[in-house]
Parts: structure tokens; sequence; C-alpha cells
């Protein structure tokens, strides 16, 4: 792993922002599932969020791109507000790519296909084009030789390096993971994190939401603990695991690094 | 012993009779009465069938004889397909049914499936169109209610399947749909239709649509006939297509978004490929009925080819062979729903991934 780009800090200047949430609230019918978030992220930034399930870290994500949608606040990616207009919706989905927990690829198209679906008919690029791409990425992810297949035909951990390549071909500008090795067996865990830790080595911007603490203290710029639709704690890695500030938070790090 | 492979069980004939047939005194009961029923039902039909039967004769011939009447068939066959359209042109039906089906084998082939059969389509229906009505390059004009027979039965059957398909898929995405317009028009028109018979349907189109036309405009019966048939079918492919697009997982919807495919896409790109899939079966069983039902038409006075068939029956010389008219009535349609059903599943491999 190459530490220095690791390592190296971030630049947080009003200029750099790249996606910026103001008091964003949320309910589910009377759960108030994310409750006054205020984040601001900035551009090559690696943010770690962890928590309890149903602590809303997921749905907070999901806000980022729209598959869900917030009552209040307001949240502006990459100098796009997101509202209920169609048209910015979609320009924001082409520049932030996500991964998800089951993978969601494309069953009924092969790996190469999926990965072109997106450069082809949202970014409009020749199919040759788009098919060299998708090599590349396929390449990144070490699976070059599976293009052909289709989605069944591969084990877990390979259909989620598909699914982050399939994320990468649209060349966004962010990449939120929900979740993204929770669904796989232990052994395919490291296959995907490697991955994606060569991903940050490029610095890319990414939001994490994950209980891969090892991960996260690699990788992340920040961590941040959610309980009950609140951001609880956030901090640098090293003081995140080694003084965290509140009692839940301990709590929560005394059950899941043990 | 070889662990490799499971063991290889052999029975011989006499263990397969004992353990399927002839297992507990019920099964020797129902097999032996089985037997009785067969003997006495297969040999005097093969014997009225073919062994008796007569295949090119006169109607008074058939008469003297005792087996079946086969000859109704040939002495009447250009009548039953094509019905009253003028005997001497009866090339121009007969070419036209051959281009309809030469469309559908070509349309078969899945790497056919692109823009080019779009215009194939579009040259095949000209010419037939100019074939059946005539009226240009020095044809006889031949008015549509002189259609009949097997064309007129493949037409209505061709034509409402592929235009039902489409709109029952149209239908299914407008009731899965936010809008609440949208979405309470396509309840109300698939709850409306599936819950009226087709013969009332087709009454309407027949009788009450002309009522509410202004005077002076007039609509073809068949084109009226066609277009109760496409709305009927319509209704109950978008709720199979429904069930179809239920089968699908949220993440599948929620990764097409995720990429920017905006919705037209998604549903086209993803949603649909999937969905449609699935439902081949259902879907396929509702084409085939609907093949079946256009003999309903009957009610409006079509001469589609079971009326043609009737009307042969209802000559004098020719009455009381009914059993071997509805025969072969009956191996035309299944000839015709069988090679549907085989299609289907042949697609169904192919499509599995």
């Amino acid at each position: 792993m190459n530490d220095e780009t690791l390592k190296k800090s971030i630049k947080r200047s009003d200029d750099n922002k790249i996606i910026e949430i103001i008091g964003m609230h949320k309910w589910f019918g009377d759960l108030h599932v994310l409750d006054n978030i205020c984040l601001t992220v900035y551009k090559g930034e690696r943010i770690v969020i962890c928590g309890p399930s149903g602590s809303g870290k997921s749905t907070l994500i999901r806000c980022i791109n729209r598959l869900e949608e917030l009552h209040q606040g307001k949240i502006v990616v990459d100098g796009t507000e997101l509202t209920n207009n169609l048209k910015n919706v979609e320009k924001i989905r082409e520049e932030v790519g996500m991964v998800f927990q089951h993978f969601n690829l494309f069953p009924h198209l092969t790996i190469i296909e999926n990965l072109t679906l997106g450069p082809i008919w949202v970014r409009k690029v020749p199919k040759k084009e788009a098919e060299e791409m998708a090599m590349v990425y396929l390449k990144k992810v070490h699976i070059e030789d599976q293009a052909k297949k289709y989605p069944g035909q591969l084990s877990g951990g390979q259909q989620q390096r598909v699914a982050i390549a399939r994320s990468l071909c649209m060349k966004p500008k962010i990449m939120l993971f929900d979740e993204p090795t929770s669904a796989l067996d232990p052994e395919m865990v490291k296959e995907v994190l490697d991955v994606m830790i060569n991903l940050a080595e490029d610095g890319m911007t990414m939001i994490v939401v994950s209980h891969e603490m090892g991960f996260a203290k690699s990788v992340a710029h920040r961590v941040m603990f959610m309980d009950f639709g609140r951001i609880v704690e956030e901090n640098t890695p090293q003081e995140f695991f080694d003084q965290p500030q509140h009692d839940r938070t301990k709590l929560f790090l005394s059950q899941i690094l043990n | 012993m070889d662990r490799s492979r499971a063991p290889v069980i052999r029975v011989g004939a006499w263990q397969w009779l004992k353990s399927n047939l002839f297992n507990s005194a019920f099964n020797t009961v129902a097999t032996i009465l089985v037997c009785v029923f067969l003997y006495k039902v297969i040999p005097p039909f093969v014997k009225w069938a073919f062994i008796d039967s007569l295949w090119f004769s006169t109607a008074d011939q058939c008469r003297a004889g005792i087996g079946a009447c086969w000859s109704i068939i040939p002495a009447n066959i250009r009548f039953i397909i094509f019905g009253f359209y003028p005997y001497e042109l009866h090339w121009r039906p007969a070419i036209a049914m051959f281009v309809l089906i030469g469309l559908l084998f070509y349309s078969k082939n899945r790497n056919h499936w692109n823009k080019s059969l779009g215009y194939v389509w579009i040259a095949g229906l000209t010419i037939m169109g100019i074939l059946m009505r005539g009226g240009l390059f020095g044809l006889t004009s031949v008015e549509s209610d002189q259609w009949g027979g097997l064309p007129l039965t493949l037409m209505l059957s061709v034509f409402g399947m592929f235009a039902a398909y489409p709109l029952g898929i149209l239908l299914a995405l407008g009731r899965r749909s936010k809008m609440p317009a949208i979405k309470t028009l396509c309840i109300l028109y698939i709850e409306l239709i599936r819950g009226v018979p087709l013969i009332s349907l087709l009454f309407m189109s027949a009788v009450l649509f002309p009522l509410f036309l202004p005077t002076g405009l007039t609509v073809n019966k068949i084109i009226r006939a066609q277009a109760a048939i496409i709305l009927f079918t319509a209704a109950y492919i978008a709720e199979v297509v429904r069930g179809g697009l239920q089968a699908i997982s949220r993440g599948q919807y929620e990764a097409a978004e995720s990429l920017g495919l905006n919705y037209v896409q998604k549903m086209r790109l993803v949603v649909l490929p999937q969905a449609l899939k699935i439902v081949i079966p259902p879907t396929v069983g509702i084409l085939i009925s609907a093949f079946k039902d256009t003999s309903l038409v009957v009610i409006i006075a079509l001469y589609d080819i079971l009326k043609t068939t009737r009307s042969v029956l209802g000559n004098p010389s020719w009455m009381g062979f009914s059993p071997e008219a509805y025969i072969f009535l009956a191996l035309l349609y299944f000839v015709c729903c069988y090679a549907m059903s085989n299609y289907s599943r042949r697609l169904e491999k192919e499509l599995h991934s």
C-alpha cells in the first residue's frame, strides 16, 4: 500500500467542497431516521460511517444520490442542489457511483454489458470505446477474464468487484459504498477491500458505510459513528479508535472489536 | 465402490411395471380399467378414421361407406380456407398468408431482432394489404366483407397479439406509475375490460360503437373486431406483465437509477427484459387463448375459419360429417397453438442465463 498518498491530508476549504448537507431530516412513518444531519465532504476525502443497524447510516448515503428523498434540509452535490427536478437528480447520479450490499448486478447482461450500460446510454460513449474502458476497469479489479460471463456465474466477491468496476466506468467524482462487504463470505472480504484501497490510493472521494474497522483505520480521513439518526461522534480514525468520546461509541467499539 | 458419482440403479421392464403400475391394489385395478378402456376405444377409432375412411370421394360415396368421410375437407378446402373471397382470386389471400407466415418465421430468429425487422414487417404488411384489398397495380378490388377463412383468423390473431403485447406492457407500467391520474386510468381500463366477456366487447364494437360515430363515417367491421380483440387481450397481458415487474427486486431499480439511467432507459434496458422473461409462460397462455378466441368473431358475422367450416356443414350434401370437419379444424388450431408454445419454450431456454 502506498502510505504516502493515503496519509496526504485533505484541503478543507470552501472551494474544495464536493458534498454539503445542511440540516437534513427524514422520517420513515413515525421513525425519525435522520435527525438534523450536517456534513461537509471535501474532494478526495474518505469517510467511513459506522453504527448499529437502523441508525440511519445507509439512509444517509442513499439520500446523497436521491435513492431516498429527504424531508427537510438541503444537499448540494458537486455544485448542484438536489431538488425534485429530475434532470438535476440524473445529473448528480452520473457523478455519484454507488456500490450496494447485495451487488445488484443486472443478471440478464454479461459482465462487460453491465459495465458498458451506463457509459453507452447515459454518457453516450461509442460502444467500442466503452468496452475498451470497461476492460481497463475489469483489469483494475482483477477479473478481466470473466468479461463474457453472466453475474450468476461469479462468486460474491467477484460480483462485488464487478459492481465497483461498473460504477467506476461512469467516471464518478464520488463513490458511495453501502456495506459493500457485509453480504460476502469472510474469505472474499479482503479481495473487495483491496480494490477499495486501490481506489483510495487513486484519490477517489469515498463515503463508506462499513464495519470493517481495519479498513477505516488505514484508509479513512474521518470516521463517524451514527445512532438514532444522529451523527454521535466524528473524528480522525486515530482519535476515534484510541479515545472515543461518547459512551455509546465506546460500547459499540468494544462490541465490534472483540 | 466408486464414490465419484451417484450410483446408477437399473430396473428391468417387469420391475418398472411392478413398481409403477401394479404397486398397490388400487393402482392394479386402475391400470386394468384403463387398459380395457383403451382397448375398447382405440381400435374402433383407428378403423373408423383410417381403415374404413374415404379421403377423396363424393358425398354420396361417403354416405354409402361406414368409415370417416375426410373427403369433406379436400372437396371444400378452398371455401374453408378462403371463405367468400372471389374464387378466381384465391391466389391473392394465399400469397398474403404465406407472406405473413414467412414474416413470423423470419421474426422467430433472435438474430433478426433489430431495426431492419421493423422495415421487413412494414414491407410485408404493405404487400399483404395490397394483395388482400386490391385496387392497385391492376388488381381487382375486393371489399373486406368478402374476406374470410384462414387469412382472416391469422390476421386477427397475429395483429391482435402484436398490438396487444406492447399495449399491455404500457398499461402495466401505467398501473405501477407514481402519477395518480395515469395509475387510475390504467386500473380503470384493466378492471373494466377484464370484467366484461370478449363476446360483449365484440357486440359493442359491432353494434354500439357505430352509433357514436358521426353519420357518414364508418369504420370497417374487421378493424372494429380487431380493436376489440386488441383491447381485450391487452388488459390481460397488462396484469401478467405487472406480476413480472413486481418480481424484480428494488435493488435492480436502484442500481439502474444510481447509474443515472432515466425512467425509459431503466425500464427498457434493465427491468423489462428481466420481467418479460419471467412471465413468458403466462403470456404465451394468454396469446394462445387470444388466438382461439378470434373464433368468437363469428357472432358479429365475420367468416373466420370456424364459420366457413360450419357453413360447409350447412350444405345439404355434406351435412352430418361434422366430426370429420371439426377434427380437421381442431388439428389446424392445435398446430398453430403448439407451434406457439414450442417457440416460447425455446425462447425461454435461449434467454436463460
